[in-house]
């Protein structure tokens, strides 16, 4: 079952044309990884794909929805607790009841923080309440940006079950990152250079 | 492809979480809440200060010292109502949701103006007895201040939610918001004045009930499209 679809999707920022002529379709149980150097247009490109941009963007973009985006900016409040932000998440998409959402904070290593103030967490720790929502949502498509920064090697080996956990159950997973293929046998690429204006 | 899988929030729930979420991130710095009311303690002391000291010229002009001041703190505030949302990318995720993004933001703006333009219009009679508003205005004060600031508030969010992408957008807010809180303003002062009078004023009243009423029904909606834009740029 294809999640999102896009055809001959080009993006212009300013002035300037990034990309053009990108089509990808992303069925159940995939996992896209997102290349390019600094400033290709990856975050650009989710940011096209979430639908949150529209000026500048042209093609046709079809998509499941509910989806999840994850971006640079974590949405997440200093002065709540990791409990608070995950339970009045600014989506809207956390059905779970307090219990539930502790168990997830549990699994990313935040058991015992439950209450204390997100502004006293290290990066490290405010990504990890960020990515906790991935197993709080009910969203099929996600599109993670750069999900990998900020976590140690254990966070990032947490982050690879967790995606495959979520492909294997009908999911599908778009993401940005540096980082060497993680996902070998199911991964597939988009390689932004093929698509650059120059 | 529209689908749901699993149920999702009601739209009441929704809007009870967005309203929860800032009414506690406001709680937990209260510079936010404290500065339009010490804004307000601050001017109104310094008013008797440059106007003199004589009783009648101060009771004379404290409705609209009152309204003005209230009216620049309600500015003060509202330039910074989506700025946190916009930087933190809470937007974003407001924008993703399956709620109206409208519905959203105004559980926000409902917890902001309970924070400030609320709180002011409560504590709103302490200062007008410092400038020795007749009590006999007293009411009429509060009641004038509650419909006057939601009016302001509302007003300031769509300003806000328009300029929030821009840096340094605050004199370009209090341009576009200015011209539209005048209504207000005059509504406002008028209504204080002629309970002080010992006339009615239940007209002016009338008037920024019905105002507080429109803005309640169509800002919302302003707010959404606004927000829009703003992260699309």
């Amino acid at each position: 079952m294809v999640l999102l679809s896009a055809a001959e999707v080009s993006i212009e920022r300013g002035e300037r044309r990034l990309l053009q002529g990108v089509g990808l379709a992303v069925a159940s149980g995939q996992v896209w990884q997102v290349l390019g150097a600094n400033g290709v247009g990856k975050s650009s490109l989710l940011r096209a794909l979430a639908g949150l941009a529209r000026f500048g963007v042209e093609g046709s973009i079809s998509r499941f929805e509910p989806l999840l985006y994850l971006a640079h900016a974590p949405a997440i409040k200093c002065a709540l607790s990791p409990l608070e932000n995950l339970r009045c998440h600014p989506a809207c998409d956390v059905t779970s009841t307090p219990a539930q959402i502790a168990l997830a904070l549990e699994a990313v290593q935040l058991g015992g923080y439950e209450h204390q103030p997100v502004g006293s967490l290290s990066a490290g720790q405010q990504r990890r309440v960020a990515l906790a929502r991935l197993l709080l949502t009910g969203a099929r498509l996600w599109l993670l940006d750069e999900p990998f920064t900020a976590l140690d090697g254990a966070g990032c080996d947490w982050l690879e079950e967790c995606i495959r956990g979520h492909v294997s159950t009908g999911g599908a997973v778009i993401f940005t990152s540096h980082q060497p293929s993680r996902f070998s046998e199911l991964q597939q690429d988009l390689d932004l250079a093929n698509y650059a204006v120059s | 492809m529209p689908s749901v899988d699993r149920p999702s929030l009601s739209l009441l729930t929704a809007f009870g979480r967005q309203f929860r979420r800032h009414g506690q991130a406001l709680m937990a710095s209260l510079t936010d809440v404290a500065n339009p009311l010490l804004f307000f303690f601050m001017v109104v002391t310094l008013f008797p200060l440059g106007l003199g000291p004589d009783p009648q010229q101060l009771a004379s002009m404290a409705p609209g010292i009152l309204w003005v001041v209230a009216l620049l703190a309600s500015l003060m505030v509202s330039a910074r109502m989506f700025a946190s949302d916009f930087e933190d990318g809470s937007l974003e995720q407001m924008a993703l949701a399956s709620h109206p993004l409208s519905v959203l933001a105004l559980g926000e703006v409902a917890a902001h103006w309970l924070a400030t333009g609320c709180l002011l219009a409560v504590v709103s009679p302490l200062f007008a007895m410092m400038l020795g508003l007749p009590s006999q205005g007293l009411g009429v004060l509060v009641l004038s201040l509650l419909l006057g600031t939601l009016c302001l508030t509302l007003i300031g969010a769509v300003g806000s939610a328009l300029t929030v992408s821009i840096r340094r957008g605050g004199l370009l807010l209090s341009l576009l918001i200015i011209p539209l809180n005048v209504p207000v303003l005059i509504f406002g002062t008028a209504a204080v004045t002629e309970a002080v009078m010992g006339r009615d004023p239940s007209t002016w009243l009338t008037l920024m009930g019905a105002l507080a009423a429109g803005m309640l029904a169509l800002a919302p909606l302003a707010m959404g499209a606004a927000l829009r834009i703003s992260l699309d740029s």
